[in-house]
Parts: C-alpha cells; sequence; structure tokens
C-alpha cells in the first residue's frame, strides 16, 4: 500500500489528453490557421449595411408583431388552392420520380451495367443533383408556363437524382451470394433482377420513397417563387401584398404538414427497416 | 399441380388481394392528383415546350464567357454565406443538440419539447423562405443570405447531432461517471469524443448543401451570385444565365469533392 501512497502523491508527469480528431499536429495546426485566416478575409470582405440592418432590428419587432395572430380565415381559398397545389404535385412528382429513377439506379450500379451505359446514367445523375430546384424550376417555366406542371416536373427531375444515387450506392452493396444462387437457376436478367436485387434494395427503396415525399413537400413550398405553382405562390404573394397574418398562417400549416409527413414517414421507415 | 405437388406462391391469395389493391389505390392517387395539375394547366404552351426548349437551349449557348469577370465576386460572396452560415448554425446548434438528445437534456418534458420543436420549424422552412423573410427584415444583402443559411442549418445540425449523441455507447459514459467525474466533466471527456466524428460529417454534409442553397438565394436579394441570375433573367440575357450555370455547376462539384474527401478521412 506504501508504494500506491507514493504513486499518490507524487505529481501527474502530464495531464492524459484525448487523442485529437486530426492525428497530425503539423496538419491540425495548418488547419486551425487557414480557417482563421479565412474567417477574417471572409468577414472583411462582407459589405454589410450595418446602419440598415440596425434600422430593420428596431423594426423587426414590428415586423414580428405582423405575424400575429396568424390569419387562416381571410385568405382562405388561396391558402386551399396552394396547398392543394403543392400536395397533388408533391404525389406526382414522388410517383413518377420513383418510376423513372429505378432504371437510372440500375444503370448507374457498377456491378449491373456496362461502362458506356454506367456513365450515362452517373451523368444524369450529377445534373440532377447539382442545380437547386429552383433553377431547374426557372427552365422549366420558361419551357411550359406558369403554374403546377412546372413545379411537378422540376420536383420529378429532382427525385430522379436523389433516389438513383442512393439506391444505385445501395445496389452495388449487394450480397453477391444471393445474386449468384439466383443466376445459377437459369434466370433472365429481368428475373435475376426482380427475383435477387429488388428484394434485397426494397427496405431502402421503400424507405428513400417516404423521404423524398417528405422533401418533395417541402420544396413545393418554395417552386412558387418563381412561377411553378404550390403554396409557396400563396405565401409569396401574402408577402408581396405586406399580409404577414397570412403568411405566418402558410408557415404554420407548413410547419405542421412537415410534422405530420416527418412522423409518418419514420413510422413508415420503421416498419420496413 | 400436374403431379400433385402445389405450385410455389409468394402470397396466400389474400395477401395478392391487398397488394393488388394497393397498387390500384395509389395509381388512382396518383391519377387523380394529376388531373387535378392538369387542370390548372395551359396545354397549348406544354405542346409548345419542345420548340420553346430549343429556342431557350439556342439562345443559351454559347455562354458569355466574358461575363465571368463580373462573377468571381459574387461568387466569393456566395461561398462565404455558405461557410459563415454553416459555421453560425454550429454555434447554436451544437447546443441545441444537447438539449434535444434524450440522454443530455436538462428536463425531459419541458427543455427537450422547446428544442425539438425548435428543430422542426427551422427544419421545415426552405432558407429561401427564411431569406424573404430576413431581406424585409435587415434589407437585400449578404447578411440576410448567412442569416437565412444559419437559420435553415441550425436544424439540420442540432437534428442529426441529436440522434448521434442518443446512440452513443453508454459503458464509456459510465466508466466516465465511475472516476467521480462531474457533469461537465462527463460531457467533455464521456460524450464528446463518441460523436466528434459525426459532428465533423455533418457540419461538412451540410456545408456542401449550404453551398447549393446559397446560389439562388440571391433571387430574393439575400446576396451571392443568385442576384446577378435574377438580374440577368430579368433581362432575358440567357446567355449570361449560362455563364452562371457553369460557374455553379464547377463550385457545387469542387464543394462536393471536398466534402466527399473530408467525410471519409474522419468517419
Amino acid at each position: 500500500m506504501s508504494g500506491l501512497d507514493a504513486a499518490a502523491r507524487e505529481p501527474p508527469a502530464r495531464a492524459w489528453r484525448p487523442p485529437p480528431l486530426i492525428a497530425s499536429r503539423g496538419l491540425r495546426w495548418a488547419i486551425y490557421l487557414g480557417a482563421l485566416a479565412y474567417a477574417v478575409l471572409a468577414i472583411g470582405t462582407l459589405e454589410v449595411n450595418w446602419a440598415r440592418a440596425a434600422e430593420g432590428l428596431s423594426r423587426g419587432v414590428r415586423f414580428i408583431a405582423g405575424f400575429f395572430p396568424p390569419d387562416f380565415v381571410s385568405k382562405r381559398e388561396d391558402i386551399l388552392e396552394g396547398l392543394m397545389e403543392s400536395l397533388t404535385m408533391t404525389v406526382v412528382s414522388t410517383a413518377i420520380g420513383i418510376v423513372l429513377s429505378i432504371p437510372v439506379a440500375l444503370g448507374a450500379a457498377r456491378n449491373l451495367a456496362p461502362l458506356p451505359i454506367y456513365l450515362f446514367c452517373r451523368a444524369i445523375i450529377a445534373i440532377s443533383r447539382t442545380f437547386q430546384e429552383i433553377i431547374i424550376a426557372i427552365v422549366f417555366v420558361a419551357m411550359v408556363g406558369f403554374g403546377p406542371l412546372a413545379g411537378m416536373l422540376t420536383l420529378a427531375f429532382a427525385t430522379i437524382g436523389f433516389m438513383a444515387k442512393l439506391l444505385a450506392e445501395d445496389i452495388e452493396d449487394i450480397e453477391a451470394a444471393q445474386a449468384e444462387a439466383v443466376r445459377a437457376t437459369g434466370a433472365g436478367w429481368f428475373q435475376w433482377v426482380a427475383w435477387s436485387v429488388l428484394p434485397q434494395v426494397k427496405p431502402r427503396l421503400v424507405g428513400l420513397s417516404v423521404y423524398r415525399l417528405d422533401i418533395n413537400f417541402r420544396e413545393s413550398a418554395v417552386l412558387g417563387l418563381v412561377g411553378a405553382g404550390g403554396i409557396g405562390d400563396t405565401l409569396n404573394t401574402a408577402f408581396d401584398r405586406y399580409e404577414f397574418d397570412t403568411a405566418a398562417a402558410v408557415l404554420l400549416i407548413i410547419i405542421g404538414i412537415v410534422l405530420a409527413c416527418e412522423y409518418a414517414s419514420g413510422f413508415i421507415r420503421g416498419r420496413v427497416q | 399441380m400436374a403431379d400433385g405437388v402445389p405450385e410455389w406462391r409468394r402470397r396466400t391469395p389474400r395477401q395478392d388481394l391487398l397488394v393488388w389493391f394497393g397498387w390500384f389505390a395509389g395509381l388512382g392517387l396518383a391519377l387523380g392528383c394529376f388531373h387535378y395539375i392538369s387542370e390548372r394547366t395551359i396545354w397549348a404552351f406544354v405542346w409548345d415546350a419542345p420548340t420553346q426548349g430549343a429556342d431557350l437551349i439556342g439562345r443559351m449557348f454559347p455562354p458569355r464567357w466574358s461575363y465571368a469577370a463580373q462573377l468571381w465576386k459574387p461568387l466569393w460572396d456566395t461561398i462565404n454565406m455558405a461557410t459563415l452560415g454553416t459555421a453560425l448554425a454550429v454555434v447554436a446548434g451544437v447546443p441545441l443538440a444537447f438539449l434535444a438528445a434524450r440522454n443530455t437534456t436538462p428536463s425531459g418534458w419541458l427543455v427537450r419539447p422547446v428544442a425539438l420543436f425548435i428543430i422542426v420549424a427551422s427544419r421545415s422552412i426552405n432558407s429561401l423562405i427564411w431569406a424573404i423573410i430576413l431581406v424585409l427584415v435587415l434589407g437585400p444583402g449578404n447578411l440576410a443570405g448567412i442569416l437565412a443559411i444559419a437559420l435553415r442549418s441550425v436544424g439540420f445540425i442540432a437534428k442529426l447531432l441529436y440522434e448521434a449523441i442518443e446512440e452513443i455507447d453508454v459503458k464509456q459514459v459510465e466508466a466516465v461517471a465511475a472516476t467521480g467525474a462531474s457533469g461537465p466533466q462527463l460531457l467533455a471527456w464521456g460524450i464528446v469524443p463518441q460523436v466528434m466524428p459525426a459532428f465533423a460529417g455533418i457540419t461538412v454534409f451540410r456545408w456542401d448543401i449550404n453551398i447549393r442553397e446559397a446560389t439562388v438565394l440571391g433571387l430574393v436579394g439575400a446576396g451571392g451570385i443568385g442576384m446577378q441570375m435574377q438580374a440577368s433573367i430579368n433581362v432575358l440575357a440567357w446567355p449570361q444565365v449560362t455563364m452562371i450555370f457553369v460557374l455553379i455547376l464547377g463550385t457545387v462539384l469542387v464543394s462536393e469533392w471536398l466534402s466527399a474527401r473530408i467525410r471519409h478521412a474522419v468517419i
């Protein structure tokens, strides 16, 4: 025991520290310094009109007060119309997007597709994923005119990239032994996909579809800004007319539906996976 | 069936019927919804779309390369908006995540629901809508963009982080507690090291998304390259719009590559 006592009296040589996230000390300091230099540079070149911001903040209270109480009633027709457009847009675009994304996903999985098809499908995914929905909506509105059809096409297009990328990754990770077993029975290509690939990726497919439904509704709420229909149209009009109480009502409805979607999708994904 | 051996079936007839009914109902819903949309569509414009599209593409190409000289500053602003917005979101989102996680929240019935509501409200409102509100309050400019990005990202970062916190290994925390560590020490030595990789991954992931979002915030006046895009579209200067698209494409590809590299290194 005396040895232990002596050890306890001895001051520790150095305090133990947990291993840092970035192991190399040089790299760590380089990153810290780089981040600091960037922050100084970025904040320095930021042109912020502080006078305008300060003025806005004092008005902000009055502005926020304009949101209360939310007015669901006086623009009820417009809100319902926008909501119906958003919901229908969400359903159709998700359905079309999923149907179209499955062949693209099959083509974008390296273990299924030959190289030319693989590259072609990956290019579709890259284009669909790079641009914000709003940018795609601008192009579609220019092509098919104002209204929910442009929004529907936009969301379907965005769904293809999202679904196909994640699904392709899942297809690339399937259990090869099962696929081989089905092939050994003499199955044709379609039979092979239907009985070995599909069952393995099905939980993921369902989960992603439900998740995307959720995202599409959220996105449908802003496409109205560029004329692609939906509740965003109603919201934008409310802001333009300074009807903040109606805008608040629309925002609350969006939050409510997103919340419901999230619970429902969490429940469905829990059941499937 | 011929030799008395029943044919293998995947489902019972009853299940078959249910599955078919499900598909039928789904298809009916989608068709009904499409009918609603189609009633609100001027189909003459749609049939015209190939001509319009060809015309648009004809006017978009070639891009006006010389316009790029005026775009570097807005592009730099765009990237800054995304980065500073993400940084702000981290500052606000991390405490929020600890308040919302079931195992670290100070009060399960008072603080946690409030934190969860803040997270959902932040997540359900798109950064463009936040930007509209902020532009009205603060005036047009980068500050509105940064705050819009931050407000949307807080919920995202806090949600993924609190899920990571809830999934930590309890044994490590117990081991630290067994040494007589106090609450803050427990947090710093038992929990934080476990969620650090997830935290870094989430932050970089959100930054990548924010770069994309920051490119369009200018459409409502919140600064960045979107302002140039809006101006060019308003005067129908499509070659300039193409130039902006090319720059956005390049930026997004670089940021995606960078974030993938960092996430691979961390996780």
